[in-house]
Parts: structure tokens; C-alpha cells; sequence
């Protein structure tokens, strides 16, 4: 199992389009993906479940990935946060 | 008003008119069904058949809300249409299904509630959220829960609803709008009004009457009571008698006489008899009515209010997105001029990012907003400016109340404009900027500003709730809000001669535009500009038609001279009676 610990840096934080490219992004591999936030504590691949995050700008989440593909799972992930969900 | 009790006796309620003609017939109470949902055991045989049945109701679930999203699409807009796509989405999330069935076997329950009760852990940490975007959300999960649970009791939406019916509803939300496309909706009644102006616009591109803003109805009226309902004046009448329905049988026919006569006119001038041109445009709020502002022969958008996209987002528009949006109503308006209003955001209007304040409608809004968060703004200014290129594109800052406010505001566009010339981005460098007058200081100092622009449009419904210290929205003081009070006429007059001074012209956006009954005066102070909700336009216009600027300058010098409001709105209503005798005028 892999922990990393991200900060949500886009504009508009993690609204539902994208929540819908992470869950997406998730869904490609293997490894589960568990989502921190403060005391709660979400599936990764759940659409439901990374919209309730309500992850604005600056929040900082905990992802823990577990699986076969962690590795890969982990840099696609954390990249994808990084890079603003590729919004301005 | 809420303790009023009520036998067989006819009562009315009074509203906002929002979509005119006249309807009677049986209320439909719509309200959103809240299905009791109980923990039921069921027995390991019978998993299987309990899961197949909330994937049979899953599946005709996203069928019909596939139906919806691409009915809101047509209607509404691809930006209203986006949640149902998110409620597409936490119908289809693999995860959330596979454990409401994972539960389904180990806990040996019903479906239904498996749904609901999993779905809640979700609704709950979404309604603790301080955040109010969240709050809408917990409401689309609830519809989402809603729609399953009622699927899976195999029942169809709307069974109740047999032949045509007048809808009384809370509010329309964008997922109501499906029963408009299933049933035979006579007319529209709502209890709140304004902000969701959603019921307003369906109703009016389908011709339905409607009336919103009527606060209780939903309490007052069951399913099944006879109603009138008068989407001219506005108003809802419970049981009317047989002397009512004969008058508004009446009205109804006299309104549709008149609507024939005005048939014609939507490709007139709006002239003077003695040939002075008005400029006759209307307010809106969302791209798709500007077609039927331009079937009722309106000279371009005299107000656009920027805001309206705002409401049910998170997030402020890209400038990109909003380019878009102003590109397309300005082609669609060319060659008329389109005036678009910078958000005005604050008091009863939604901000994405809006804080509570203990007055908000002397509080953080406007351009008072806009100037704190030059971010926004300056998307905004720079994608006004994109939509510009083809020179009819018109920009108006709210809520002013100093010279110092305009000169940052126009600053501001400045800087958007270097920003665009920088990027290699074409727009109108000649683009006219105005002013909004709507606080009592701005119409004071109306000259001054004159100064710094090239329009001023008087917003008369803050005007005349600031003027006269009224809230508009408060029953008890509601008699004091009056358009025509003496002080608002002559700080009108005192506005029209302030920017004729300094060469601008002077247009009227507020209410007091779209009533016939202020047309005659508004003319005779010389406004050069008259913006209206499209339904009114061509009264307005037959009425300006009827009438000599030099007749209608004499009216307003009388106008200006009366004491009581009452006298005025006499003095007035005598004058329409004498002009325009066929206008059906008994409001």
C-alpha cells in the first residue's frame, strides 16, 4: 500500500466535473483507492463518494492506494490532482 | 395571510405576473414526493429477485433521465442541463450500486431501503457542509433516491394527473420541467418567484399563463380546487364565483382582442405620432429568449442580466464560457444593439462565493462586489468585449452610488482591453459603457456620471425601494412602495435632464418600463430608451404609437406638479383611457 498526501490546487476545487475525471482516472487500474478528508473516508472510484469530499482549493487530501498497480495508479492520480485537473 | 381560513369562498392571492393569458380550471398540487421508506427483511431466496428489481429500476431510471437531460438541453441550455448529468453519474456509480447490493445479501434487506439508507451516509456529510453548493447537491441526490425508489414500486410519475390542470408548485426546478413536456398544463402557479426565474421563461416560450412569487399557495390550494388564473395582473383566484369568472371571461377576451389588434405592430417603429423614436428593447436573462423578444418586435436587449448564470454553480463561468454566452446573444441580436450588465451579485441575488449579511440590500453587491474581486471581473469585462466585434455590444456597471466607483469600473476595462490587444484578440475599442441608476446618490449626482460615460438606464425598481426606504418584498409596508410617488417622478425627471445635459442618453430598464401605465410620462420626461420583459412590448409600443412627445411632455409637467401618488396614477390611467381606449386597462 502506498500513502501520498495531495493539496487540491484548481480554481474550483474538486466540483463534479472533476470528481468525474478522477473517478475515471481511478477506475483504470486495479488498486483500490481509499480518499482522506479531514475525518472522512471514501472510496476513490465512487462519483457519490469523491463529490461529498467537497475538496476546495487548498484542501489537502490523503490517498491510499492498494493493488497490483499501485504504483502506476498512484503517479496517474496524484499527477492528474497536480496538474489542476487540467482547468484554469 | 398563512391563518387565513377558507371554506367554499372565493379568495385571491396576488403574485408577480410572469407569462400572460388567462387560464381557469383544477389545481394540481406538485409537490416533491417524499416516499416513506421502511426496513423490510426479506429471505436469502429472495436476494436475486430484489436485486433484479432495483436493476430493472436503475436502468429505467437513466432512461428517463437521459429523456429529461435532453429536454433541459433543448430548453434550458447545456448549462442547466448539467445536473442531470452529475445525477446521471451517482445513478451509475459502479461503487455505490455494488454496495447497495452487497447489503441487499449480507443484510437480507429491501432495496429500497438499502438505497436510501446507503445514499444518506452521503446526504448527511453533504448537508453538514458549510458550503451552500453542497446543500444543492444533497437536493440532486435526493432526486436521484427519489426517482429509484419510485421505480422500484413500478409507479409512473404523475398517475394523479388526469386531463388538463393548472400546476401550483413551490418553485420549478429544471428537473420539474418534465412535466410540462408529458402533461396538458393549463397554467402555472408558484410560491416563491424571482431568482428562479426558470417557471417564468418555460411558461412564457410555451404560452403558458403563469404567476409566480404567490408565497403560501402551495398551503392554500389542494389538488382538485377550482382556480383562475390571471397572468396579466398577476393573480390567483381560488373557487371563483360565477361573477368573477364572468369578468375574467371577459377580460380574457378583451386582452385577446387587443392581442390581435397588436398582431401587426411587432415590425412598426416605436414613433411618436409626431415622430419621435424610442428605442423599445427587452430585459432578459438567458440566450433563448431572445427569439421570442425579437417575435414581439423588440430593437435588440436592453438589459442582459449576466448573473442569471450564476445561479446553482459553484463556481464562477471562465471567460472563455462566458464569451461564448455574449458572442451568441450578441449575434443573434445583430444588428441591434445587446446591453449586457456586469454580475450583480448580493442582495436577493445569488454569488457563487456570497456571504450572509445582516442587510444585504445596502450591503456587499453590484459593482461594489465586482470591485473587490477584479479576478472576476476582469474575465467578465474581457469576454463582454470578445462578444463586441461586430460594434452592438453595450456594457452597464450596477449599483453605483459614486463617480470614484466608475472611474475604477472603467479603469478595469481598460486593463481588460490591454489584456485582449495583448493576446491578439479582436473587440470593440468604441464599445458605449453606461451606468446603472438605481441608489438614490446616483440619480443625485446623475449629471456627474453622465460625465464619465455614454448612457445612463435607470433600474426603477431598487430606485424606488431605496427612494423610499421600503423592502419589496415586505408585506406589511407593500402600499409603500410606489412607483409613482411624487418623489419618484420628479427624480426621474431630475435623472433624463441630467444626462441630456451632458449629451448621453437615458434609458429605463426597472418594471416601470414594461407598465403601460407609466409609458405617456416616461416618454414626455424624454427617455430616449424603454427595456421591457418581451410580453409587454407590444402594448408599450401601440401606446407610444398613440400618442405626441409634445401631449406627453404637458402629462409630465402635470405629473410633476401632483402631491399624492394616488392623484398621479388618476391623473395617468385617465390619460391611457383617452389615448389608447382599446387598451384593456383595469389594473
Amino acid at each position: 500500500m502506498i500513502e501520498r498526501t495531495v493539496t487540491i490546487c484548481n480554481k474550483a476545487g474538486m466540483h463534479t466535473r472533476p470528481a468525474a475525471v478522477l473517478v475515471k482516472t481511478a477506475a483504470k487500474f486495479k488498486a483500490e483507492l481509499t480518499i482522506k478528508k479531514d475525518a472522512f473516508e471514501i472510496n476513490g472510484k465512487s462519483i457519490i463518494g469523491v463529490m461529498t469530499l467537497a475538496a476546495e482549493k487548498g484542501s489537502s487530501l490523503i490517498l491510499k492506494f492498494d493493488g497490483p498497480d499501485e504504483e502506476s495508479a498512484a503517479a496517474a492520480v496524484v499527477e492528474l490532482i497536480e496538474r489542476g485537473f487540467d482547468e484554469e | 395571510m398563512d391563518d387565513t381560513t377558507h371554506t367554499t369562498d372565493e379568495f385571491v392571492i396576488k403574485g408577480i405576473a410572469a407569462a400572460p393569458g388567462i387560464a381557469m380550471g383544477p389545481a394540481y398540487l406538485y409537490t416533491k414526493q417524499v416516499p416513506r421508506v421502511e426496513r423490510k427483511p426479506i429471505l436469502p431466496d429472495e436476494v436475486e429477485a430484489e436485486i433484479e428489481r432495483l436493476n430493472a429500476a436503475n436502468a429505467r431510471s437513466e432512461k428517463e433521465l437521459r429523456k429529461v437531460l435532453a429536454f433541459a438541453e433543448q430548453k434550458l441550455g447545456s448549462d442547466s442541463a448539467k445536473i442531470f448529468e452529475a445525477q446521471i453519474m451517482i445513478l451509475t456509480d459502479a461503487i455505490l450500486m455494488g454496495t447497495i447490493k452487497k447489503r441487499i445479501a449480507a443484510e437480507l434487506i429491501n432495496a429500497e431501503f438499502a438505497v436510501t439508507d446507503e445514499v444518506n451516509k452521503y446526504r448527511q456529510m453533504m448537508l453538514a457542509s458549510p458550503e451552500e453548493y453542497m446543500h444543492e447537491r444533497a437536493r440532486d441526490v435526493d432526486d436521484v433516491v427519489n426517482r429509484i425508489i419510485r421505480n422500484i414500486r413500478d409507479q409512473k410519475l404523475f398517475s394523479k394527473l388526469e386531463g388538463a390542470s393548472i400546476i401550483v408548485s413551490e418553485t420549478l426546478a429544471p428537473a420539474d420541467t418534465v412535466i410540462f413536456s408529458r402533461n396538458q398544463i393549463l397554467g402555472y402557479a408558484t410560491d416563491l418567484g424571482g431568482v428562479t426565474s426558470h417557471a417564468a421563461l418555460l411558461s412564457r416560450s410555451l404560452k403558458i399563463p403563469a404567476v409566480v412569487g404567490l408565497h403560501s399557495a402551495t398551503k392554500q390550494i389542494k389538488t382538485g380546487d377550482f382556480l383562475a388564473i390571471d397572468g396579466y395582473a398577476g393573480a390567483l383566484i381560488i373557487n371563483p364565483g360565477a361573477d368573477t369568472l364572468k369578468i375574467l371571461q371577459a377580460r380574457a377576451e378583451r386582452f385577446l382582442a387587443f392581442e390581435q389588434q397588436l398582431a401587426g405592430i411587432a415590425a412598426l417603429p416605436a414613433d411618436t405620432l409626431d415622430k419621435k423614436h424610442i428605442e423599445l428593447s427587452s430585459n432578459i436573462e438567458f440566450a433563448e429568449e431572445i427569439v421570442f423578444a425579437q417575435l414581439q418586435g423588440s430593437e435588440g436587449v436592453g438589459l442582459f442580466r449576466t448573473e442569471m448564470q450564476l445561479i446553482g454553480r459553484a463556481e464562477y463561468p471562465s471567460e472563455d464560457e462566458q464569451a461564448a454566452l455574449y458572442a451568441g446573444v450578441a449575434e443573434a441580436a445583430f444588428p441591434h444593439p445587446v446591453l449586457f450588465r456586469t454580475f450583480d451579485v448580493g442582495g436577493d441575488k445569488i454569488a457563487p462565493d456570497g456571504q450572509h449579511e445582516e442587510n444585504p440590500f445596502l450591503g456587499w453587491r453590484g459593482i461594489r462586489v465586482m470591485l473587490d474581486r477584479t479576478d472576476i471581473f476582469l474575465d467578465q469585462l474581457r469576454a463582454i468585449l470578445r462578444a463586441s466585434t461586430r460594434h452592438n455590444v453595450r456594457v452597464m456597471f450596477p449599483m453605483v452610488s459614486t463617480v470614484t466607483e466608475v472611474q475604477r469600473a472603467k479603469a478595469l476595462l481598460k486593463q481588460a482591453m490591454e489584456d485582449l490587444k495583448r493576446r491578439g484578440i479582436k473587440y470593440d475599442t468604441r464599445i458605449r459603457v453606461g451606468v446603472m441608476i438605481e441608489v438614490p446618490a446616483a440619480a443625485v449626482m446623475a449629471e456627474q456620471l453622465a460625465a464619465e460615460v455614454h448612457f445612463l438606464s435607470i433600474g426603477t425598481n431598487d430606485l424606488v425601494q431605496y427612494l423610499m426606504a421600503v423592502d419589496r418584498g415586505n408585506d406589511a409596508i407593500a402600499p409603500l412602495f410606489q412607483p409613482f410617488h411624487p418623489a419618484v417622478v420628479r427624480t426621474l425627471r431630475h435623472i433624463v435632464e441630467a444626462g441630456h445635459r451632458k449629451n448621453v442618453w437615458v434609458g429605463v430598464c426597472g418594471e416601470m418600463a414594461g407598465d403601460p401605465l407609466a409609458t405617456v410620462f416616461l416618454v414626455g420626461i424624454g427617455v430616449d430608451e424603454l427595456s421591457v420583459i418581451p410580453p409587454v412590448l407590444p402594448e408599450i409600443k401601440k401606446i407610444i404609437r398613440s400618442i405626441k412627445l409634445k401631449d406627453a411632455k404637458r402629462v409630465a409637467d402635470k405629473v410633476c406638479a401632483l402631491h399624492t401618488e394616488r392623484e398621479i396614477r388618476a391623473f395617468l390611467s385617465s390619460i391611457i383611457k383617452n389615448k389608447v381606449p382599446e387598451i384593456p386597462f383595469d389594473l
